[in-house]
C-alpha cells in the first residue's frame, strides 16, 4: 500500500493554516490504517486564540475527490481556519471504516469528522450515503461509552467549496472547544489520576 | 447460519468489569456474514470498550483474535498463545463458540458478548431474517419450501388461522402470513393436493426433548 505524505501545506508564521492542514509528516494513504490515525493525531497544532490550555486535536478524514480537493482551494484562496484539523485523505468517504473512527479518538482526537461529496454526487455513487450510516453508528458508540456523539460528524462537501471547507472547520474546532478536551487525552488521565490520588491521601488524613 | 445480534456496549462492560487482561474473540463463520462477531465487529468493540476503560480509569488490556470458527475444538485451540496473559475472554461467537472456548479453556473466565437469535440467512444487505427453528423434524417437503414452524406466527401443521388477512399475520401487519405464502407456492406448482392432506399433531420429541440433542456419524468417526 503507498502512503504518500503531505508536506507542501503547513502552518504560517502566524499561526495559522493556509490551504489543507495536515502536518508535515502525516502520512495520507488510500487506506488509512492505524498508525496514519495515530501520527494525525500524535501531530501538534497550534493555538487556536480560544482557551489558552486548549488546543483541540481534529482528525478530518477527507474524501480525494471534493473535501481535499475544496482544502486545497481555500489554500489557494488564502482562507484562514483554525490549525486544530489534520487532514487524511480517502478515496472516497465510503472507506472510513468504523474502527478507524474509533481508532482516531483511542489514540487522542478530540474531535473527528469525515467530509464527504455532496448527496448524490460521490463519484462512486453510494459512498457517502455508506458513511454517513456508519457515523452515525459510531455516533451511537460514543454516547454509549461516554465520550459523546458530538465529538464526530459528517460533512457534505464538492472540491468547488472551499470557502465552505474552512467554515466546517472553524465550526467543528468550536464545537469541539464547547465540548472540551477529549476525557482520554493523557493530560486528562494524568489529572484525573492525580486528583484520585489526592482525594484517597486526603480520606487516609482525615481517618 | 446462526444469528447473533450484539448485546449493549454497557452490559458486555459490565460482564467484564472484574477482567484485567480480556481477549476479544471473534468467529469467521455465521457471525461474520451477519455482522455481530467478524473481525470487524472484534475491532470495533475492543476499540469501544478500551476507551471506556480510559474514561472510567481503569487499567487493563484489551486484545483481539478472530478465529475461523469457534464450534470446532481445532480452531479453538489457535487461542492458547493470546489467551495465555487474558484473565477473561469476551467471545462474539454465538453461544456454541462460547460453549466451546469454555470447555476448552477451564481456567479461564469466558462471557458472551452477542446474544445468539436464530438459525436463519440474509433477506437483503444489512437484514436477516429466521428461517429454521432446529425442531429437528423437517416438513418442508410438504409446505412448498416455506417452514410452518418458524414463519407461521402460531407454528400450526394445518393453516391458515382466522388471523390470517390480505396475506398478512395478524400478530404483526409486517409478517407475511406463512400459509397464504405456502397456498400460494404450492398453487404455482401444481401441487395444491399437498394441502388435502391432515397433518398430525407435531412430535416435538425431536426437538426441546431429552436433553441436549446429538448427531453422530459414524463413518465420519476416526477412533
Amino acid at each position: 500500500m503507498g502512503v504518500k505524505t503531505v508536506t507542501d501545506k503547513q502552518p504560517d508564521a502566524a499561526g495559522k493554516t493556509v490551504g489543507a492542514s495536515a502536518p508535515p509528516g502525516v502520512p495520507c494513504s488510500p487506506t488509512p490504517g492505524a498508525t496514519g490515525v495515530a501520527n494525525a493525531v500524535g501531530a501538534t497544532g497550534t493555538a487556536t486564540g480560544a482557551a489558552p490550555d486548549f488546543t483541540p486535536k481534529i482528525v478530518a478524514f477527507c474524501c480525494y475527490y471534493c473535501a481535499y480537493s475544496a482544502a486545497d482551494l481555500a489554500g489557494s484562496l488564502r482562507l484562514q481556519y483554525p490549525p486544530t484539523i489534520r487532514v487524511i485523505e480517502v478515496p472516497c468517504s465510503g472507506k472510513v471504516d468504523p474502527v478507524i473512527l474509533l481508532r482516531a479518538f483511542e489514540e487522542g482526537a478530540d474531535g473527528v469528522y469525515v467530509a464527504g461529496c455532496m448527496e448524490g454526487d460521490c463519484h462512486f455513487l453510494k459512498g457517502n450515503f455508506r458513511a454517513k450510516k456508519r457515523v452515525q453508528a459510531v455516533k451511537k458508540i460514543l454516547d454509549q461509552i461516554g465520550l459523546g456523539g458530538r465529538r464526530l460528524e459528517m460533512f457534505n462537501l464538492s472540491a468547488a467549496m472551499g470557502t465552505r471547507f474552512a467554515e466546517i472547520a472553524t465550526d467543528m474546532t468550536r464545537r469541539i472547544e464547547e465540548l472540551g478536551p477529549s476525557p482520554i487525552r493523557p493530560e486528562a488521565l494524568a489529572a484525573r489520576k492525580a486528583a484520585a490520588g489526592a482525594k484517597e491521601q486526603g480520606e487516609v488524613k482525615t481517618r | 447460519m446462526i444469528v447473533a445480534e450484539p448485546k449493549p456496549i454497557a452490559e458486555v462492560a459490565g460482564l467484564i468489569k472484574a477482567a484485567k487482561h480480556v481477549l476479544v474473540v471473534g468467529c469467521g463463520e455465521c457471525v461474520t456474514v451477519c455482522q455481530a462477531g467478524g473481525e470487524k465487529e472484534v475491532e470495533i468493540l475492543a476499540s469501544a470498550l478500551r476507551i471506556l476503560w480510559k474514561i472510567e480509569g481503569k487499567d487493563g488490556t484489551i486484545d483481539t483474535q478472530t478465529i475461523v470458527r469457534q464450534c470446532e475444538p481445532e480452531y479453538v485451540a489457535e487461542l492458547g498463545k493470546k489467551l495465555k496473559d487474558a484473565d477473561c475472554v469476551l467471545s462474539l461467537g454465538c453461544g456454541v463458540g462460547v460453549q466451546f472456548i469454555a470447555e476448552a479453556y477451564l481456567d479461564k473466565w469466558v462471557v458472551p458478548g452477542l446474544n445468539t437469535k436464530f438459525g436463519g440467512g440474509t433477506v437483503k444487505a444489512g437484514v436477516w431474517e429466521e428461517r429454521c427453528g432446529f425442531c429437528g423434524d423437517c416438513v418442508l417437503h410438504l409446505t412448498g419450501g416455506i417452514c410452518p414452524i418458524i414463519r407461521c406466527s402460531k407454528s400450526i401443521l394445518n393453516g391458515p388461522c382466522g388471523g390470517s388477512q390480505d396475506g398478512h399475520c395478524e400478530v404483526n401487519k409486517e409478517i407475511s402470513c406463512a400459509w397464504q405464502l405456502i397456498y400460494d407456492r404450492l398453487k404455482g406448482l401444481g401441487k395444491l393436493d399437498l394441502l388435502d392432506v391432515i397433518q398430525p399433531a407435531k412430535n416435538w420429541q425431536t426437538s426441546r426433548d431429552g436433553g441436549p440433542r446429538k448427531f453422530v456419524k459414524e463413518e465420519a468417526m476416526i477412533e
